[in-house]
């Protein structure tokens, strides 16, 4: 991709949605990661990238207001996170859903507009055109019908990123929507989230331990590793000084040819070797 | 009980007419019914839950209650109350993954199970009590024990209702409702407590130990032939109500208790369609291999 396509100047992109300063995150007595401070602006595609266990989920987990900064500052929406908030639509990592689930597909992204609503809902019709709108959002109406068992790995998470999408949120948070899908899967996937960011301006911060399926739509890096965060442009980023520092340890980003990287030195080692 | 008083005939109307002018035997429609639309609208969601385990030791937990009831001198049914009810409520605070381990649920519930039989074997001359206890005893509902079902009955269909989408979004996507602030503990223990009532109520139909027939096996067929949650939940209450109705009319007859026909017309129903549709899928997969070796025409 050309630079100017992922130029990162600020007119491009509306007021900042996601801002921290200095934030320190951790359970109890573990400190997770530590004085981050970044900006998430309107309409931007962020990648949250790490090794395992760097605490990627955990940064959409204080977005979402599940868990509390131990120190600095995070607003969202200019206010402080909290559990519940509509603007925010949810793909987490992990699901409840296996081939036992005989549920219809549509059921489901219905439920991410009705699922917080009191009463059996018999009156389902704005449900219904809602959850057609978001399949159809993300080219997967013929899934609506199907079991949530009988989908591939892929359709699964059109379904889901459609559950996510049904209430027109302002921001998506996907949690390694990738980590199951090979390679020809995952660019497609990508495709779909990155014609929603340019066609809604859905700020979307999506999580992976791969960014090469990604990286050509990327408009910011949060790059996750070793206790501390770096964030800012891939080509600010991923770089053999940024990472090295990073990691704390001599880190290589190396290219090839089609543009792919693989980052040598920096990763656990449970994690690939191009994350 | 009654079987050979009264001639069977083809007419079933008739039969029906003949067998509800016993009171016992309107007492157990009535109750069987309301009890079949408790268990197949909560059996959904146990199976979407996967609580089905959790069903069973409840119902075991259950034994122990009623019996302790019994000892006591008060009616079993409110054993069985405050015995599922804080055994619900226990599984339910200790989170929803916890109520999924069956090695801890399988440990206390033989315990429970054990302290029944204690409490059985403390009570002078009560093995009829512990029988019906454990396999049901729908012919012995009384007026009273019908009103008391209708009543529990009432309560658990209006809290499922209100709480309806709520419990099915929490089911079927916990961490996606619980960013969206939906209560999940709160949600969690209202849903076993539906369950401990449900189970409570239906034990008069079928038992502790037949509580699966009833509580699981018509959702287990309903979530095979339909993928619409509320279609689901209608078919989950037409299995029990036919597996309850038809029970009770064979067994007016046949001289065998009322339970076995009820948990076999379950059974049966849940074969058949377990057998249609693994006969459909073998059709569909011989379709596409004649398919396949057909030579190709252009």
């Amino acid at each position: 991709m050309n630079e100017v396509h992922r130029r990162s100047s600020d007119d491009r992109f509306g007021p900042e949605i996601v801002h921290a300063e200095h934030l320190d995150v951790g359970y109890r007595d573990k400190v997770v990661w530590q004085d981050a401070s970044l900006d998430v602006r309107r309409g931007e595609f962020v990648a949250v990238i790490g090794p395992n266990g760097a605490g990627k989920t955990t940064l959409f987990r204080l977005l979402l207001g599940l868990q509390r900064p131990m120190g600095g500052s995070l607003t969202v929406f200019g206010s402080p996170p909290k559990r519940g908030n509509s603007r925010i639509g949810y793909v987490p990592q992990r699901h409840t859903i296996d081939n036992e689930t005989h549920v219809a597909a549509e059921t489901l992204v219905r439920l991410g507009v009705s699922g917080t609503k009191w009463g059996p809902g018999f009156s389902l019709r704005p449900e219904r055109e809602a959850a057609t709108a978001a399949l159809e959002a993300v080219g997967a109406v013929e899934l609506g019908s199907k079991s949530l068992g009988s989908l591939s790995g892929g359709e699964l998470q059109r379904v889901f990123l459609a559950e996510a999408l049904v209430g027109n949120p302002e921001m998506l948070l996907l949690d390694e929507p990738l980590s199951s899908l090979d390679l020809r899967r995952s660019r497609e996937l990508v495709e779909v989230i990155h014609g929603l960011v340019q066609s809604r301006h859905v700020t979307t911060l999506l999580v992976a331990h791969d960014i090469n399926p990604l990286i050509q739509c990327l408009d910011k890096v949060i790059y996750i590793a070793n206790g501390n965060v770096a964030t800012g442009t891939p080509e600010a980023v991923l770089t053999s000084a940024s990472l090295s520092e990073l990691y704390g340890v001599p880190v290589e980003v190396l290219h090839d040819s089609r543009h792919n990287i693989v980052i040598v030195g920096g990763e656990d080692p449970h994690g690939g070797e191009n994350g | 009980m009654t079987g050979g008083v009264v001639p069977f005939s083809w007419n079933l109307i008739t039969d029906l007419r003949t067998m509800w002018e016993f009171g016992f035997m309107r007492n157990a429609f009535e109750a069987g019914t309301i009890i079949s639309i408790v268990a197949g609208i909560i059996g959904y969601f146990v199976i979407v839950r996967r609580s089905a385990f959790a069903t069973h030791a409840l119902g075991h937990v259950g034994f122990s209650g009623a019996a302790a009831a019994v000892l006591v001198g008060v009616n079993p049914v409110y054993g069985l109350l405050l015995f599922t009810s804080s055994g619900a409520a226990g599984m339910a605070l200790l989170g929803r993954r916890a109520a999924n381990r069956d090695i801890e649920i399988g440990t206390v519930l033989a315990f429970m199970l054990g302290l029944g039989l204690l409490f059985i074997s403390l009570y002078k001359g009560f093995a009829t009590e512990a029988y019906s206890i454990l396999f049901g005893e729908i012919l012995g509902i009384s007026d009273s024990g019908v009103i008391f079902t209708l009543e529990a009955s009432a309560v658990v269909l209006v809290v499922i209702g209100l709480v309806y989408r709520r419990l099915l979004f929490a089911s079927l996507d916990e961490d996606v409702a619980e960013a969206k602030g939906m209560p999940m503990l709160a949600l969690g223990l209202t849903f076993m407590l539906l369950l401990a009532v449900a189970i409570s109520i239906a034990v008069q139909v079928i038992g502790v130990l037949l509580i699966f027939a009833l509580m699981v096996t018509p959702a287990a067929v309903a979530v095979r032939l339909t993928k619409r949650p509320l279609y689901a939940v209608l078919v989950s209450i037409l299995v029990a109500l036919v597996a309850t109705w038809v029970g009770l009319f064979v067994q007016f007859y046949a001289q065998y208790p009322a339970s076995f026909f009820i948990v076999s017309i379950a059974f049966a129903i849940y074969v058949a369609v377990r057998a249609g549709q693994s006969l459909s899928a073998l059709r569909v997969r011989r379709a596409a291999q004649a398919m396949r070796n057909q030579p190709a025409v252009d």
